[in-house]
């Protein structure tokens, strides 16, 4: 046996270990990708004609796909649930994190827990007491009409308004803990020389505080768009994607595309923009993790 | 005045916020006492546990929390076991191939498994795993794989190798030392995989939705949907109890997560499964 190939002898010895997992990963992880992109190629359908005869469509779906109306409105209506997310999740859990710090201990100990219970429910209860919330006869309509404002019926008249309210209630925490432990890191007697020299709240957050926890901000803003992109419970749960395609996000359109009307050729072309998506943050999230 | 005013602010901010936050899950604890639940948070005007006792009682909820139970301890014991085994060749030994396939595996941990499930499902009604409890195991503890191994391996690499050196000089082999002298050091590590994996499963709607047909076999988490959308509108006081024994899991589990987690534990990419 030569060199080269006791090394690689060595090499497989020192990996069996890694075999199970590598098999796991292979078989239900890089193979459903890899399907992803076949799929979509397809007119695989459930029932019908096309379920005895899978054939190779080419094009053709993606070609439905740019004339379909309903894909506009979905990607449109993804982008707006994903930046209402964004926005709401890091503004609010920014101001948390800032209002916490050096604050009374018992006081955060209060309040810490309230704002990290959204975050530590189950997907299901979350849609479940949001929808109770924003209810017709809910808690807010309740409040609203004790303060004489009229009643909304939030799920139908601003569906999308009210689904970004729920997940932002839901994912507000995992920002909030980013950010102070980001927070906790910029050193406090940077922003106190800055204060002696004459700077205000508002500069010091500008020129100290933000450019000190950016990276965190970039992380932040890349796992929380990963995540939301994948959101399917919450808003099939609240709205069902209605009323009509108002709340209608992509995952939404793939599930009724694949099985409710039963094209999963279809839905898993239109899961292929998803994919496409998360593959181009992944890799650049995982540069800035190698860069760490 | 000024300054007194400022330092308030923060608090007032933050006292506003917190009310507004525990609304939502103030309403599920008084409406699974009240006999009489509506829609909006109120007192109970008529305290009760009847509402727990009908949802624990029922034969159908009971064996739903059991799938639920065995499908994330299912998931949960097979992922530490194959991560771990994972993460040791890649902590102790030099391997050619050995970064490329950490960043793929950093790379999978934040890939939106959502978009390969309708591809998922048609492979599991073609090789027969659709709508077994086994077959979705498989499936759930594949997904967790990528941050699994990732943590493991963190967690590994804080073992020193001078104490298992010694093991190897005894003729110990990798297996040996991994189950006699890394997992008992690495316990807390352990836990923490264990936990996040565990909950990541239990709030889990749609792949068990997804994966699953027949009734006897869903988890909590679909039933529970499955109750919200035939009597939710009706029966708030159940709706509410069943709410919060679902949800007790997850928060025990975040709360014991905590006495683990270790200072300067913040991987990122794991916080969210």
């Amino acid at each position: 046996m030569n060199k080269k190939q006791s090394g690689l002898l060595e090499e497989a010895k020192k990996s069996v270990l890694l075999m199970p997992s590598v098999l796991l990963l292979l078989v239900f992880f890089v193979a459903p990708i890899l399907l992803t992109v076949y799929y979509s190629f397809t007119n695989l359908a459930l029932s019908g004609e096309n379920a005895r005869q899978l054939k190779f469509i080419g094009l053709s779906n993606y070609f439905t796909m740019f004339k379909d109306r309903t894909v506009r409105i979905s990607i449109g209506n993804t982008l707006v649930f994903l930046l209402g997310s964004l926005i709401g999740q890091q503004v609010l859990g920014f101001i948390i994190a800032l209002n916490m710090r050096n604050k009374n201990r018992v006081f955060r100990g209060i309040v810490g827990p309230i704002f990290l219970a959204g975050w530590i429910m189950p997907e299901v209860v979350v849609a479940l007491c949001c929808s109770t919330f924003f209810g017709d006869s809910g808690t807010l309509n309740q409040i609203f009409s004790f303060f004489h404002l009229p009643q909304v019926e939030f799920l139908f008249a601003i569906p999308m308004l009210t689904v970004i309210l729920a997940n932002i209630w839901h994912g507000t925490a995992f920002s909030m803990m980013n950010f102070q432990s980001a927070l906790d890191g910029v050193p406090a007697d940077i922003e106190e020389a800055a204060r002696v020299d004459g700077a205000g709240p508002f500069q010091t957050m500008i020129r100290i505080i933000l450019p000190c926890i950016k990276n965190t901000i970039a992380t932040n803003t890349m796992l929380n768009t990963l995540s939301t992109l994948g959101v399917f419970g919450l808003i099939y749960m609240m709205t069902g994607g209605g009323p009509g395609t108002k709340t209608l996000t992509l995952p939404i359109f793939m599930y009724r595309q694949a099985f409710i009307s039963q094209q999963l050729g279809y839905g898993t072309a239109i899961s292929m923009i998803l994919l496409v998506i998360g593959i181009v943050l992944s890799v650049f999230y995982t540069r800035i993790m190698r860069n760490d | 005045m000024y300054w007194k005013f400022r330092k308030t602010i923060p608090y007032l901010v933050l006292t506003i916020l917190a009310v507004i936050f525990a609304l939502p899950l103030l309403w599920i604890l008084l409406a699974s006492f009240d006999a009489n639940a509506s829609q909006a948070v109120k007192m109970p005007s008529q305290w009760t546990v009847e509402n727990y006792k009908t949802i624990l009682l029922n034969r159908a909820n009971q064996r739903a929390f059991g799938n639920g139970l065995l499908i994330s301890l299912g998931q949960s014991v097979l992922v530490v076991l194959i991560a771990g085994f994972a993460a040791y060749p890649l902590s102790r030994y030099e391997l050619r191939y050995k970064n490329m396939f950490l960043y793929t595996i950093l790379f999978m941990t934040s890939l939106p498994i959502t978009a390969v499930m309708v591809p998922v499902y048609k492979m599991f009604l073609t090789v027969g795993l659709y709508d077994k409890i086994g077959g979705l195991i498989l499936f759930l503890t594949a997904t967790s794989m990528p941050y699994g191994i990732w943590l493991m391996k963190n967690f590994m690499d804080n073992v020193p190798v001078e104490l298992e050196e010694a093991a190897w000089v005894d003729g110990a082999s990798a297996f040996d030392s991994l189950r006699k002298i890394i997992a008992p050091l690495m316990f807390p590590g352990i836990c923490v995989v264990f936990i996040f994996t565990f909950s990541g499963s239990w709030g889990n709607f749609f792949v068990p939705y997804i994966l699953l047909q027949t009734l006897d076999k869903f988890p909590a988490s679909v039933t529970l949907y499955q109750f919200f959308g035939q009597h939710g509108m009706v029966i708030y006081g159940q709706l509410a109890a069943y709410s919060a024994i679902y949800a007790v899991p997850s928060i025990v589990l975040y709360v014991l997560s905590q006495n683990y987690m270790s200072k300067g534990f913040n991987m990122a990419g794991a916080a969210k499964g």
